[in-house]
């Protein structure tokens, strides 16, 4: 093959000039096509986290309970008897702006793949998505797709989808994200990692055959901003087939129980370049692959293009030479393939064969680990870097199906209600299947968290995923930590303490000055969060490039966390009880700033107040423990819309109206009464309590210095709320309207 | 023993086997089987078996288990067929009418309400007719059919098991038909998973009771 390499190859291939001389230096000459291939993968963004890496050393990892950290392919925490939970989300954004039905299939069985290759069997599927505006037909597209193919991929195969958000805002317009999570469950002891190990052991490519999808996708699509006429580049979008991955998954865990495999790995961006190179690096080995015994599923591939193909439900494995024939008898008792492709060496090489004939020879290190890492120009921006629309009257003459004064505090809650941020997600959710597993104890949207049983452990979990990219892009620092806080807050209305912490970081174009100050303080804010609640981090996952000739996306820090609770039976719920009183708790500290209503009233800007971390991390073992010993009926956090429509949320789950007074919250915090109706923060949960316990649980709250607020009852038929003669007075039957119109706007 | 029916593709297959075990004894019976001499029942699983390529059930009728299940329902045996498993006994043949994709062509999942209706044998030893039950339905092609002159006659001979109650129709099911049994009444499909109904706290144990006939089910002649 031929070692002249034109110059602009590499720079087509999206390295740069000294990027692509370091290569030359590390392999003492040109690299040839297939070697270039494999770099141009591997040292992407995507594969090497080059604008990230340096950042993403500030991140807490250690904790008592994690068995399995950053670096394997998914993070596990111990969760008792001999069992351990294995987490991680990863984002699928660019193939799901070009192709959503498919890109977020294949979203899924990406990340499904992460968690069975460590040994656990998927038990959940989270997501959090991000679109632009319903108004906007490609918007509506994009939503309509990702979602169907969320529910195709992941109720095909028979994990639950149990929880998820999405957000609408412009700025997602031309730049839609779909991250997904994936939960599994695993004996400790049966988990499995992928340092490829054992001279002369044979690699094993098992799954599906490899064809052209996908070639390229790590670099073409995953680290590149996307462009107009994109549309020629649906050819690198992978196409999923969940049959596929369902027999590959139950081969997969029974050949671990066997203890056939020595180690697994699945075959993601990059595919057999980057699974073979990651075994081995972990490994500190070499690997010899010959392409032509990789299965292809048309005949005439190139070597490059078998060795960066990103044909999906594919995992490799290192296996003894002595069981090989009972892996090959097992994936054909399955009806999926097997071949062995390959042997371990001690060259510290990877080196590609076809038919025995040397086609390329890289050192692993260089390739795994010597991608040069960049340091980021971070400058904080002068000005609100994103657009402003009014909304607010059109929302108020749709939403609330009548016309009204725009400053009417009713009008304004059914406005906000029927916003799809706030407004009912049921439309997606009902499209997921949420109870295959027979494990969820509380469905989407009956409650704040997920839960989920586990007997195994004698306990049970909740999960939840957050991030609000609208409050980051307001404070990079302050909505980043807001995220965490929420997601804990949402595990403590069950009962639950987190265990860890799993996240995607979606951001613009880190090359950029003010993208780059973004991704700093996000994750300096990640940071602070994860130490002040004592929680690790135990794996994620970077998108950059989230950015079009448009601008960049809001920058988007998702944080999804595993909790374990002793009792399912008493995670709460959103439905107090007829007669039961409401009360606040935590240091909420309402301001409109960054608020859904400062979004739909155009007013959008620079500048959060700043999170009180410890106060909040105060209120949440309260919380967790009122939880945990039954003293409440119902628990809500407040969020999207504020207080007023938390507490309409509420109504709306128990059926009944509520009688609220906010003017103890106004007199003790300041502000309006309209920052106290609708203005957000991080910090509060809604508790519903029964009245004989009211008097208790306040002095209990005095006694561990957390705050704690009656702001009414669950009574009547209308949603009444009066704050500083600022005063809510909504029939339930409206408020319930405007908050299920989600689908009308479709 | 009762059988639980694996085939490449099956999701709630260990959800029938913990269901069954709940009331009596069950295990997974992989789907180049074919004796099931030692089962006193079976159960076809939900799922998209062989990936449902091409129609849902088509391809799994043909598998060498379900050879067997005909034999064994010939027998008299029980067989309960949930969702996939109700496609598929439609796609063999062992029950009338067919399953077609749903009225608003997307998947839903959602608990439903049913209602029993007056239908004889085995599956009708622990439900009254009128009976009301909370079952989650989870699907893309749930929308039951046959041709009217067939629903009137099944009508008429109590083949109708189970509608979803009034108003609760999630897919356009004709005559709301949710569950329906065969001549002999050893044979019922649902689209509703009582699988997933088997513990309060999963939303409803109302679903016990199919399992609780299915294993109490007098044993039949061994296929």
């Amino acid at each position: 093959m031929s070692a002249e390499v034109s110059e602009s190859r590499h720079r087509e291939l999206g390295l740069s000039d000294s990027e692509y001389e370091r290569i030359t230096e590390l392999l003492g000459r040109d690299p040839n096509d297939v070697e270039l291939a494999m770099f141009s993968l591997l040292w992407s963004e995507h594969c090497a986290y080059k604008h990230s890496r340096k950042l993403l050393g500030r991140l807490p990892t250690e904790g008592d309970r994690v068995v399995m950290g950053p670096g394997e392919n998914a993070g596990a925490v111990e969760v008792g008897n001999g069992h351990a939970v294995a987490f991680k989300v990863e984002s699928h954004n660019h193939p799901s702006a070009v192709e959503p039905f498919q890109g977020a299939a294949t979203g899924v069985g990406g990340i499904l793949r992460d968690v069975f290759a460590i040994g656990a069997r998927p038990i959940a599927v989270l997501d959090s998505l991000r679109f632009g505006e319903l108004a906007s037909d490609r918007s509506r597209y994009l939503f309509e797709g990702a979602v169907a193919g969320i529910g195709h991929y992941g109720n095909s195969i028979g994990v639950p989808t149990v929880g998820g958000e999405v957000y609408f805002e412009p700025p997602y317009e031309h730049n839609c994200l779909v991250n997904a999570m994936c939960v599994g469950l695993a004996r400790t002891d049966e988990m499995i990692r992928s340092a490829a190990a054992g001279l002369g052991n044979l690699v094993v490519i098992m799954g599906a055959s490899t064809g052209r999808d996908g070639i390229g996708g790590a670099s073409v699509l995953a680290s590149a901003e996307l462009e107009a006429g994109d549309d020629s580049k649906r050819p690198s979008v992978q196409i999923g087939d969940p049959f596929e991955e369902s027999k590959l998954l139950e081969c997969c865990l029974e050949l671990l129980e066997r203890d056939l495999l020595v180690s697994l790995q699945d075959l993601g961006a990059a595919g057999l370049t980057s699974s073979a190179g990651e075994m081995a690096s972990k490994g500190g080995v070499g690997i010899d692959i010959d392409v032509a015994r990789v299965p292809l599923r048309e005949p005439d591939l190139e070597p490059f293009e078998v060795m960066i193909s990103e044909s999906q439900e594919r995992m490799l494995a290192v296996v003894e030479p002595s069981k090989l024939d009972q892996v090959v008898a097992t994936c054909e008792r399955w009806q999926t393939g097997a071949a062995a492709i390959g042997e371990i060496t001690d060259t510290g090489r990877l080196r590609v064969l076809d038919e025995g004939v040397e086609v390329g020879d890289v050192p692993v290190e260089a390739l795994v680990d010597e991608c040069p890492l960049y340091d980021l120009d971070p400058e904080e921006p002068t000005r609100w870097m994103y657009g402003n629309a009014e909304t607010l009257g059109e929302r108020i003459a749709l939403g609330a199906g009548r016309s009204a004064d725009p400053g009417d505090p009713s009008a304004i809650l059914c406005a906000l209600l029927s916003s799809p941020n706030v407004a009912s997600k049921r439309w997606a959710f009902e499209q997921y299947d949420s109870v295959v597993g027979s494990r969820t104890a509380r469905r989407p949207e009956a409650a704040d968290a997920a839960v989920l049983m586990i007997p195994e452990s004698g306990g049970a979990i909740a999960v939840s995923i957050d991030g609000n990219g609208r409050r980051v892009a307001c404070d990079p620092y302050a909505g980043t930590v807001e995220a965490v806080i929420e997601c804990a807050q949402n595990l403590a209305c069950a009962g639950a303490e987190p265990l860890g912490l799993t996240n995607c970081l979606n951001f613009g174009n880190p090359e950029k000055a003010n993208v780059a100050w973004q991704l700093d303080r996000a994750v300096l804010g990640l940071a602070d969060a994860c130490l002040a609640l004592g929680v690790p981090v135990v794996g994620g996952n970077v998108s950059l490039y989230n950015e079009t000739e448009h601008g960049p996306i809001y920058p988007t820090p998702v944080v999804g966390m595993v909790g374990e609770l002793p009792d399912p039976a008493r995670a709460l719920g959103l439905a107090p009880s007829d007669g039961d009183r409401l009360l606040l708790v935590g240091p909420f500290a309402p301001s409109l700033a960054g608020s859904e209503l400062a979004k739909l009233r155009g007013e959008l800007d620079a500048g959060l107040p700043q999170p009180p971390i410890a106060a909040a991390a105060a209120a949440l073992g309260f919380i967790r423990e009122v939880v945990r010993e039954g003293l409440a009926t119902a628990a809500h956090d407040v969020s999207d819309g504020g207080l007023a429509c938390a507490l309409a949320e509420m109504a709306i789950a128990a059926g009944a109206g509520i009688e609220a007074d906010l003017d103890s919250l106004v007199e003790l915090r300041g502000g309006s009464g309209e920052s106290c109706l609708f203005g957000e923060g991080p910090g509060g949960i809604v508790l519903g309590v029964a009245a004989d316990g009211v008097r208790s649980l306040i002095e209990r709250a005095r006694r561990a210095g957390v705050e704690a607020l009656e702001l009414g009852a669950v009574a009547g038929e209308r949603i009444s709320i009066a704050a500083a003669e600022r005063d809510v007075s909504v029939a339930l039957a409206d408020a319930e309207r405007a908050w299920r119109s989600l689908a009308d706007s479709l | 023993m009762i059988g639980v029916i694996q085939f490449p593709g099956s999701c709630d297959e260990r959800d029938a086997v913990a269901a069954v075990q709940r009331v009596g004894d069950g295990r997974l019976v992989w789907h180049e089987e074919t004796d099931l001499s030692g089962l006193d029942g079976v159960v076809i699983p939900g799922g998209f078996s062989y990936g449902d390529y091409l129609r849902a059930g088509a391809i799994a009728r043909f598998s060498p288990a379900m050879e067997a299940v005909a034999r064994f329902a010939a027998g008299g045996a029980p067989v309960l067929g949930i969702c996939n498993g109700f496609q598929v006994l439609c796609e063999a043949g062992l029950l009338p009418g067919a399953l077609l994709p749903n009225e608003g062509l997307r998947f839903i999942c959602r608990q439903v309400e049913l209602v029993a209706e007056d239908f004889a044998g085995p599956f009708a030893s622990e439900i009254g007719a009128g009976e009301r039950l909370s079952i989650p339905i989870k699907h893309m092609s749930g929308r039951y059919f046959a041709p009217d002159d067939e629903l009137d006659r099944m009508e008429a001979s109590g083949r109708i098991a189970f509608r979803y109650a009034a108003g609760q129709n999630p897919n356009g099911s004709v005559r709301d038909v949710a569950g329906v049994i065969n001549e002999a009444g050893n044979v019922l499909g649902l689209m509703p998973h009582p699988e997933h109904a088997v513990h309060p706290l999963t939303g409803s144990d109302d679903g016990l009771a199919l399992f609780r006939a299915l294993a109490g089910a007098p044993r039949a002649a061994a296929a």
